[in-house]
């Protein structure tokens, strides 16, 4: 993502001669939005559909209720452990791909120019600030938290057969995107609000 | 002395228009292997499923073990669960886990229970099923009868006082459906539990019964020993055996 962004925005940078915003511009781009919101929608698409269809499918073979007649509470045991992973590890893989993208967006100058790590961080850094940071790593806790609480619910609630885990997988991705969606417009005008 | 281990009276269930169990009565007495026979869509399995509180009844009572089930809250019916063993038709293994873990999964709550206890009560439920080699093995790897005896095991980790069979030897060939309705018999004898058992198969029926009954409309039709059902001149009764 950041090396695509580089590269697309070079370009218009350098007809203003603003090249050098390049770093800077990536950054808060990336950190503050792109990261997050790409990184949750792949989330969606792979962990939403894989909470939704497993629990789907121990629905329908009734492993569900086999572990309610053994005195298990499975909600305790299915969709809480679920649902906080989820809500763990979506900011921790956040910060990961910021990391990696703007290593991309390193590789995209360097495609043209001649900057050094040390020179590129400092100016990527130079342009945020923790009031960009916070809020990009915060809304991906709720982003987290409503991928996995979509993919257990629809997984949970299936209906009954093997169509039932097919729409339980799908409808998990696309509530999902759609949730994800939602909250960052919610985190978005709360942080402009917040910051006037 | 209070020798019935569940009694059922006037137990209505039904789903939308659909009345499955109608005033439906029924008593099983301990060590009592009970076979409930009937049509598909009779309510057979919705019995036993109201029975632990899978599904909740529209109106009636259900004592088991002593303990009114319909008016329980969530942690009193856990505990009680405990007690009750469920072996489901397709078995209902957890197929992410091993043959070991499915076992050692309704133990997760027994905190006094020290790993080599644990492991014990795992090699001697398979052993009562005759499967210790697959203890590692996953469900997948597993035939549909060694499938019918690592859920049998699974249920007996607990050592319930009543165990609850849906349809347990549907599916399988008649040799290993004969097996596993002797297995039935032998973990009546060994556990000294009751037993309700759900069942098209004749032949187990006729293995397992101490008594039976017959479901028609949603209540209890006929009961009685094996005998006395089969040499029934009820012709409706007679086709169940032919």
């Amino acid at each position: 993502m950041g090396l695509v962004i580089t590269i697309q925005s070079r370009p218009t940078l350098v007809q203003f001669g603003a090249e050098s915003w390049l770093p800077g511009m990536v950054a808060v781009s990336m950190i503050r939005e792109i990261a997050p919101v790409i990184t949750a929608l792949i989330f969606a698409g792979k962990v939403g559909s894989g909470i939704g269809a497993e629990l789907a499918s121990m629905k329908v073979t009734e492993q569900i209720d086999a572990m309610e007649v053994s005195g298990i509470n499975p909600f305790k045991y299915l969709v809480v452990t679920r649902i906080l992973a989820a809500t763990i590890t979506l900011p921790m893989l956040s910060i990961i791909a910021d990391a990696i993208s703007l290593y991309g967006s390193y590789i995209g100058v360097n495609l043209k120019n001649d900057v050094s790590l040390r020179l590129f961080f400092l100016q990527a850094f130079q342009s945020l600030s923790f009031s960009d940071l916070l809020p990009s790593l915060l809304k991906t806790f709720f982003f987290g938290f409503s991928v996995g609480l979509i993919g257990c619910y629809k997984g949970y609630n299936c209906k009954k057969g093997t169509e039932g885990v097919g729409i339980a997988a799908n409808s998990s991705v696309v509530l999902g995107s759609l949730a994800i969606f939602i909250i960052d417009m919610i985190a978005v005008q709360m942080t402009s609000l917040l910051s006037y | 002395m209070e020798t019935s281990i569940v009694k059922i009276e006037h137990l209505n269930k039904s789903f939308g228009n659909n009345i499955v169990l109608a005033d439906m009565n029924l008593v099983v007495n301990k060590s009592e292997n009970l076979v409930v026979l009937g049509k598909s869509g009779s309510g057979k399995s919705v019995l036993i499923k109201c029975l632990v509180g899978l599904l909740k009844p529209d109106a009636g009572k259900i004592i088991l073990l002593g303990q009114d089930i319909t008016v329980l809250n969530d942690d009193e019916l856990n505990l009680l669960r405990k007690r009750v063993g469920f072996l489901f038709q397709s078995a209902a293994l957890y197929d992410s886990m091993t043959v070991r873990e499915n076992l050692e999964f309704p133990l997760r709550g027994e905190k006094t229970l020290s790993k080599e206890e644990i492991d014990a009560l795992v090699i001697e439920a398979l052993r009562n099923v005759g499967l210790e080699d697959a203890i590692n093995k996953m469900p997948s790897e597993l035939s549909g009868g060694m499938r019918k005896r690592v859920g049998l095991a699974r249920t007996l980790i607990l050592k319930p006082e009543i165990i609850l069979y849906d349809e347990p030897t549907t599916g399988l060939d008649p040799i290993t459906a004969k097996e596993i309705s002797h297995l039935i018999l032998e973990i009546q004898k060994k556990y000294n539990a009751a037993s309700i058992i759900i069942t098209h198969d004749v032949e187990c029926a006729r293995i397992t019964a101490n008594r039976m009954i017959i479901i028609k409309d949603g209540k209890t039709h006929i009961e009685g020993t094996f005998r006395e059902l089969s040499e029934d001149k009820d012709e409706w009764i007679h086709s169940f055996f032919q």
